[in-house]
């Protein structure tokens, strides 16, 4: 029996009346790698951040290698050897890997010294673990991959021991992805214990050796690996069976609703995000996006709901042109019968700051029906709201509540029950279930399903690869700003991944 | 990573916080007070009764607070925008000619009420023409709205320096302002009301009509704010440009017409001095109002329920701080400037200063008061 390098006992932590933790008990063995998988909202984060020590426990106790420890902050981790590795990385865009590495851990006032050290260092944990990376790199230069990688280097700089990783894969290509695995499996037969947190019931299956349970702020189960299934994992997810793939019938297609040709796009900073793009989208289907985040896909969605002007291609909705490249607004496109949920529910699709009902009106709060001349009709609004939150089961079912009081899952079901009772001919979903738990996945997905089969045209934009894969009925993979490939839906994931790493079609197929 | 501190119930947030920056506001003006070597419980209490003591005191402190009232609604307005007008002061300098403009010609024939709605539609207008420049160069040319409303007070300032000295003053006058205005130029005052609760108020003291135009305005601006279409789209905006692009609000529009009522709010606070109290346009009428509106707007929280009292507040800090260097000699005029500064700063400036300790303090007495902003947990 392997001695335990951190122990939770009795874990509890509050925020007001939301008990994020209650009585948590865990034990990481040294030497392994632990998996640790819940909802969104099950209390994984608040946990891992007791851990690092941004908040304290109401309640309980952290032991490190069998000592009580106290961990009242972030330095109080690294010095018992915890390291922790974002979700959103910690890094300072326009400084070096290495001026990055040493960030916080400067020895004296004079950097010289310190760089000088941190280089050798740095250099002695490249070649143990093999975790290259150019130490005079920019970051923002860097890939995704490497940017992650130093982040690892910049936890084991610090002597950590214990590396948490929260949702690592979040924003890799499946090859990234496997690259980290492979790297986490050498730093465990170093010796080094990892803590993986995840959503992805994949991922815990591929690497971990044992795997914790966490649901509505409890640790229901803690498993061995090798001795449990996919089925088991997401039935302990969500204390119910779900359906890990969409049932759907076969496509009844008819004529192109929306049709994109030749359309290019720059960010705002003049970079060519989308260049000569041109697609159709026939009712009664569902078109996926498949791609890594950033080579596109946002812009190509803000621009064809009229968000961001495009810079030229013509685009026409039922038949009738619409002029991305200049007068097109995202009200009049709505007034046509193309609805949007954004990416950016925080941001775009939601202002959080907002009730509950005065966001199920946003982006048509000048229809009439809300409406008493100049004045909103608050009565209106607020029926209406309640409605919604009926319809689509939303939850709490308050609405005056403040949007940022809702789970993700809710927050999306709010834009989607805006969107989508509304009746549009062409819906585009960007991120249809980002941050969004297992059980509303479902629920979101059977919606979109729902509407294909109304005959709507459905256009999908997914980093997740199974989601695009279980919803589409066409997929198009898009590279660096160009669609690369289209494929049906039954294209087998190495496939669609290697279109996504840019890998040429012929290449792909030798 | 979020804070990891409870959200406050409302009363703890719009009243307790403000009541502790007050306080420690006093107590540091205190020790100015003491380093002067006056007492300072004995001037707290000449500020206090000198602003609520009597009929006329009150009177006063209503007349100053009028104009606060103004100019708090108008960065309030704009704050809700996303828009920091600190422009208020040569919006309602410039609207001082507004002002004249109704007042002189029709002094001599018109009734005062004609001429009080001619001045309310002057005044705004041109409060709103003095922001719309500002506005426009923002939504058009992405000229930083704070940098231009601040520069336009200085071209306010010396626009009306000319116009009070080679345009409007009359033939023969050795003062810089306007001439006298007549019967029909000059607002009722509010005086008599006092009657009613038994005190008496010289009919001198220049609490007008504006202010109870002040509380209508107050009433309005809460109705545009959130009950309005405009207001909804002022909001999103301020939120969140982003969602208001998805909105199809335009972004531009919005500036404009939040900039325009602001400036319109601010432009209103001229009839206060003009017409209540001078009876003339004079140099400096605004006295720094446009300043201190946004003092109140942050202490009030861009709300008219909270703009009214502070401006209140401040009203009494003008009101008893004239009594208070009457009263003490060795507390001049600019030590009042000190007190009110330092409230300006733990109020507005340093608003959120105590803020975690009472969250802390919050968190650890009534865990189930409080809901949840913080650690919702993973994703986006």
């Amino acid at each position: 029996m392997a001695e335990a390098a951190i122990e939770l006992v009795g874990i509890s932590k509050s925020f007001g009346a939301v008990r994020a933790n209650r009585d948590i008990n865990l034990e990481v063995q040294k030497g392994t790698i632990h998996g640790i998988i819940g909802e969104n909202g099950a209390g994984k984060s608040t946990l891992m951040s007791i851990l690092y020590g941004f908040y304290q426990a109401d309640q309980g106790e952290i032991r490190v290698n069998g000592k009580p420890t106290v961990i009242r902050s972030p330095n109080d981790a690294i010095a018992n050897g915890i390291g922790m590795v974002h979700q959103h990385f910690m890094l300072v865009d326009n400084f070096t890997v290495l001026e990055n590495v040493i960030l916080g851990a400067e020895s004296n006032a004079l950097l010289n010294s310190s760089i000088s050290k941190a280089r050798a260092e740095l250099k002695r944990l490249e070649q143990e673990y093999s975790l290259f990376v150019e130490p005079d790199a920019v970051i923002e230069e860097l890939p995704v991959g490497l940017q992650q990688r130093v982040e690892i280097l910049k936890a084991l700089y610090r002597g950590a021991e214990i590396l948490i990783l929260d949702e690592p894969t979040g924003v890799l290509t499946p090859p990234e992805a496997d690259h980290l695995f492979r790297i986490l499996k050498q730093l465990k037969e170093q010796g080094k214990t990892i803590v993986l947190i995840t959503h992805k019931l994949r991922e815990i299956m591929a690497i971990t050796d044992n795997v914790s349970v966490m649901r509505q702020g409890t640790m229901v189960a803690t498993r061995e690996t090798a001795k449990t299934t996919v089925e088991e994992l997401a039935e302990l997810m969500v204390g119910r069976r779900v359906l890990l793939r969409v049932e759907k019938g076969e496509p009844a297609i008819g004529a192109v609703k929306l049709s994109v040709r030749n359309l290019t796009v720059k960010d705002s900073r003049g970079v060519t995000m989308v260049e000569d793009v041109s697609f159709d989208i026939r009712a009664g289907e569902i078109v996926g996006i498949a791609g890594v985040a950033g080579n596109g896909q946002s812009e190509l969605l803000e621009a064809i709901s009229g968000v961001r002007k495009a810079v030229s291609g013509t685009v026409t909705l039922d038949g009738k042109p619409i002029d991305l490249t200049g007068a097109a607004d995202p009200g009049e496109l709505r007034d046509r019968g193309l609805a949007h949920v954004p990416e950016d529910r925080h941001h775009v699709g939601l202002v959080l700051a907002f009730e509950e009902n005065e966001n199920s009106i946003l982006g048509y709060h000048d229809k009439p029906q809300y409406l008493n001349g100049p004045f909103l009709n608050i009565e209106a609004i607020r029926r209406d709201a309640r409605e919604k939150i009926e319809k689509y089961d939303i939850r709490p079912s308050d609405c005056r509540l403040k949007t940022a009081n809702f789970s993700g899952g809710n927050q999306q079901k709010i834009v989607l029950a805006r969107e989508i009772e509304r009746d549009p001919g062409v819906l585009i979903v960007g991120q249809p279930t980002r941050g969004v738990d297992v059980g509303a996945i479902e629920f979101i997905h059977r919606r979109l399903i729902d509407m294909r089969d109304q005959g709507k045209a459905v256009l999908v934009v997914s980093v997740e690869l199974d989601e695009i894969r279980s919803l589409s009925d066409r997929i198009l993979v898009m590279f660096a700003g160009r669609v690369v490939g289209e494929r049906g839906p039954d294209a087998t994931e190495g496939e669609l991944g290697l279109l996504m790493a840019g890998v040429e079609q012929q290449e792909a197929a030798e | 990573m979020s804070t990891p501190y409870a959200k406050l119930p409302r009363w703890a947030d719009y009243g307790l916080i403000p009541l502790i920056n007050l306080l420690v506001a006093f107590a540091v003006a205190g020790l100015v007070v003491l380093l002067v070597g006056e007492n300072p419980f004995r001037a707290a209490v000449i500020l206090v009764d000198g602003a609520f003591g009597s009929g006329p005191g009150i009177a006063y402190t209503l007349f100053y607070a009028t104009s606060f009232i103004f100019t708090g609604l108008a960065v309030a307005v704009a704050f809700h925008g996303g828009l920091f007008n600190i422009g208020g002061e040569g919006q309602a300098y410039f609207a001082g000619l507004g002002v004249a403009l109704a007042c002189l010609p029709f002094d001599g024939f018109l009734p005062w009420y004609l001429i009080f709605l001619l001045a309310i539609l002057c005044s705004a207008v041109f409060g709103a023409l003095w922001a719309l420049i500002p506005a426009y160069l923002q939504a058009k040319r992405g000229s930083h709205i704070v940098i231009t409303t601040i520069m336009f007070n200085f071209i306010a300032s010396s626009l009306m320096v000319y116009m009070l000295v080679d345009v409007l003053k009359p033939m023969g006058s050795m003062a810089p302002q306007t001439r006298q205005f007549l019967d029909g130029a000059q607002l009722p005052r509010l005086g008599f009301l006092f009657d009613y609760i038994g005190m008496k108020v010289r009919p001198s003291v220049p609490l007008n009509i504006s202010f109870l135009l002040a509380l209508l305005m107050a009433f309005l601006v809460w109705v545009l704010i959130w009950r309005t279409k405009l207001g909804y789209e002022i909001r999103t905006m301020g939120f969140s440009p982003k969602a208001a692009r998805y909105a199809g609000i335009s972004e531009t529009r919005v500036i404009i017409v939040t900039m325009l009522i602001s400036g319109a709010l601010a432009g209103m606070m001229a009839m206060n001095p003009i017409m209540g109290d001078q009876h003339n346009v004079p140099l400096d009428f605004v006295a720094g109002a446009g300043f201190v509106g946004i003092a109140v707007a942050l202490m009030g929280r861009s709300h008219p329920a909270g703009i009214v009292p502070a401006a209140i507040l401040f009203g009494m800090l003008y009101q008893g701080g004239a009594e208070l260097s009457f009263e003490m000699p060795s507390i001049s005029r600019d030590m009042i400037v000190i007190i009110q500064g330092l409230v300006i700063l733990f109020a507005g400036a340093l608003e959120h200063m105590f803020r975690p300790a009472v969250q802390a303090v919050f968190a650890s007495f009534s865990p189930k008061s409080v809901g949840v902003v913080a650690a919702k947990g993973e994703g986006v």
